[in-house]
């Protein structure tokens, strides 16, 4: 099978978590539109990795793997007092900073 | 087959120094008793930073060189930022560590996970002396900024994004007062931080294809040859610049920048606005001169574009806030255009005047961050400024030293402004940027306007009794005079930090 429909179906699932990101209003839903982006990238880099014939995009990949573990510990944790404080996780009621 | 990389421990050594100082402050937080904790934290971290620097004056300087199997270079450009960065670190440090009298660091919450006004937070407020994870979360921030620009892979610059951010997002979210604008800073923080670092990574991948590697050589050598996908060039080229663009606030990435800088405890604004800038500016650097500087015929227009829409937006924006925070940040915003302008010029002069501002810009922002935490009204800092109307009167000092920053920030001859501006305008007119440093000089006019209207009331206004100017501890105090006299001092006679630039600007490749 062409390599290159991986780089498509990549593109495709980076551009779906951007727009998950954008358009949804919950906390959780929108973290993971970030997990889904970076995921797309993982996908990217095991196909060039096999493109290229070489193995750093495998290792890479892992490396990503490990920030996004990194980034859901620290992110959960900022959601998880946002909730308790306010009893809501979505981005349209934290509205208190403004002009 | 496998074969271990070289690793130059030597070259490595302030980086090393100061994860390993984050690591035992995170030992110290578990072992430690509460009443020893502040102090022995701050000395740690004062410590490390200070041992780092020693080590990249005597140690790292000589040791120069691509080590790490070329994921490093500590190289002129790498030394000079990792220095800087640590200076200013260690002013913010001292800044974060203002108790105002009490017992704890003043700006942070006792108890960061407790949810605000409740049984658990008002428990953790009489147990008392806690707030030290601030230090550990300072240092490991402070490493991932080292790393930023001495990243010569993109994976490892994407590592160092992660290392340098995480801590900051947390660090926003525990101011002490107003701790609901504080918690939603950090959320407004990480989501954008996240969003934005994946499109970082998509752009590092899509080079990757490209070039068969993430290292910034690799991928300029590869620039020009024929390599089969060359149509991922320019979109990953874009989707880097986006993920490095919104570190340094530049428009249209900028709108996180005002909301987290009003809303983060504002110690920990200080230390995020002058030291990021620095680490982002330095990666860019890197990213753009070595990377792929053979390609700047593509990017080069749609950069100078952020540049000046950066700096018109910045300076006109500004004009109607109202809290003092706020106006700092779309300065800082204002700051990354004039900087972005100096970086265009990509040859030596345009990396030695992007460093030489990058050091006045710190080294005015640290001290005015610190100079706001000091004007309370009702326990809270006062950060509107109809509450800082008149306030000369009873604090001259403080306003003195305020105004002068302010100037400063204007670009006012004999202040680092001014030097900063000059040097960046002119790079920025020797590589056909004219038209840019026209725009740059009519948005530091229209900044300067709302900083002399901040200069009138603080000297002009109606005074009022609700506002007090607390006094500083020698922390503080510290800070505020090194920041002020560094900022003289590169206004007065900036020539040999002007001359360590231009030495250091040469970059390894």
């Amino acid at each position: 099978m062409n390599l290159s429909a991986y780089i498509y179906l990549a593109t495709l699932l980076f551009a779906l978590g951007a727009l998950v990101v954008l358009l949804r209003r919950n906390t959780i839903i929108v973290f993971m539109g970030v997990e889904l982006m970076l995921n797309a990238c993982n996908l990217a880099l095991i196909t060039f990795a096999r493109m290229h014939g070489t193995l750093d995009g495998q290792v890479y990949a892992l490396f990503v793997m490990v920030v996004a573990a990194a980034e859901v510990v620290v992110g959960l944790a900022i959601i998880m007092s946002i909730y308790r404080a306010r009893r809501s996780a979505s981005v349209d009621d934290a509205n208190l900073l403004k002009l | 087959m496998f074969t271990a990389p070289e690793i130059d421990y030597l070259a490595l050594l302030p980086l090393i120094v100061v994860f390993a100082g984050g690591l035992i402050g995170c030992l110290l937080e578990g072992f430690l008793k509460r009443s020893v904790r502040v102090s022995a934290q701050l000395w740690l971290t004062i410590g490390t930073l200070v041992i780092a620097l020693v080590t990249l004056v005597w140690v790292a300087r000589d040791n120069q060189g691509i080590t790490a199997a070329g994921a490093v270079t500590i190289d002129g450009p790498t030394l000079m930022l990792q220095g800087l960065l640590l200076v200013l670190s260690i002013l913010g440090v001292l800044v974060m560590s203002e108790r105002l009298g009490g017992t704890t660091p003043d700006a942070f919450t006792q108890s960061g996970v407790s949810v605000p006004g409740s049984a658990e937070e008002a428990d953790a407020v009489r147990l008392g002396g806690t707030t030290t994870e601030i230090y550990p979360l300072a240092l490991l921030a402070v490493g991932g900024m080292m790393l930023f620009p001495a990243a010569n892979d993109l994976l490892l610059m994407f590592i160092a994004l992660e290392v340098l951010s995480l801590p900051l997002y947390i660090l926003s979210g525990l101011a002490r007062r107003r701790r609901l604008l504080s918690q939603e800073a950090a959320l407004k923080y990480f989501l954008l931080g996240a969003f934005s670092s994946a499109f970082f990574l998509f752009g590092a991948v899509l080079l990757y294809g490209f070039a068969g590697s993430m290292r910034l050589d690799v991928i300029a050598e590869a620039i020009g040859t024929e390599t089969g996908l060359d149509g991922l060039l320019i979109p990953g080229i874009l989707l880097v610049a986006t993920g490095l663009l919104f570190k340094i606030g530049a428009v249209p990435f900028h709108s996180w920048t005002p909301d987290v800088y009003q809303g983060a405890p504002t110690p920990v604004t200080g230390f995020m606005a002058a030291c990021t800038k620095v680490a982002a500016f330095g990666a860019m650097l890197r990213v753009f001169y070595v990377g792929v500087e053979a390609a700047r015929l593509d990017w080069q227009p749609i950069l100078a574009a952020v540049a000046a829409i950066t700096m018109v937006i910045g300076a006109v924006v500004s004009i109607v806030q109202t809290d003092i925070k706020r106006i700092l940040a779309y300065s800082s915003i204002a700051h990354a255009g004039f900087i972005l302008t100096g970086l265009l010029a990509l040859e030596q002069v345009g990396a030695s005047s992007t460093m030489f501002y990058l050091a006045a810009y710190g080294f005015m922002t640290v001290p005015a961050f610190a100079l706001v935490a000091l004007v309370r009204s009702a326990g809270s800092e006062a950060t509107h400024v109809n509450q800082w109307a008149g306030l000369s009167r009873r604090a001259p000092w403080m306003a003195a030293a305020f105004s002068f920053l302010l100037l400063a920030f204007a670009g006012i001859p004999l202040t680092s402004g001014f030097t900063g501006k000059f040097a960046v305008f002119a790079a920025a007119i020797a590589n056909d940027y004219a038209w840019l440093a026209v725009i740059g000089v009519l948005a530091s006019a229209v900044t300067a306007y709302i900083y002399f209207k901040l200069i009138v009331l603080l000297y002009f206004g109606e005074s009022r009794t609700d506002t007090v100017v607390v006094t500083p501890s020698a922390l503080t105090t510290f800070a505020v005079v090194c920041g002020v006299l560094v900022t003289l001092g590169l206004g007065v006679a900036p020539a040999p930090v002007l001359d360590l630039a231009a030495n250091a600007a040469q970059f390894l490749r």
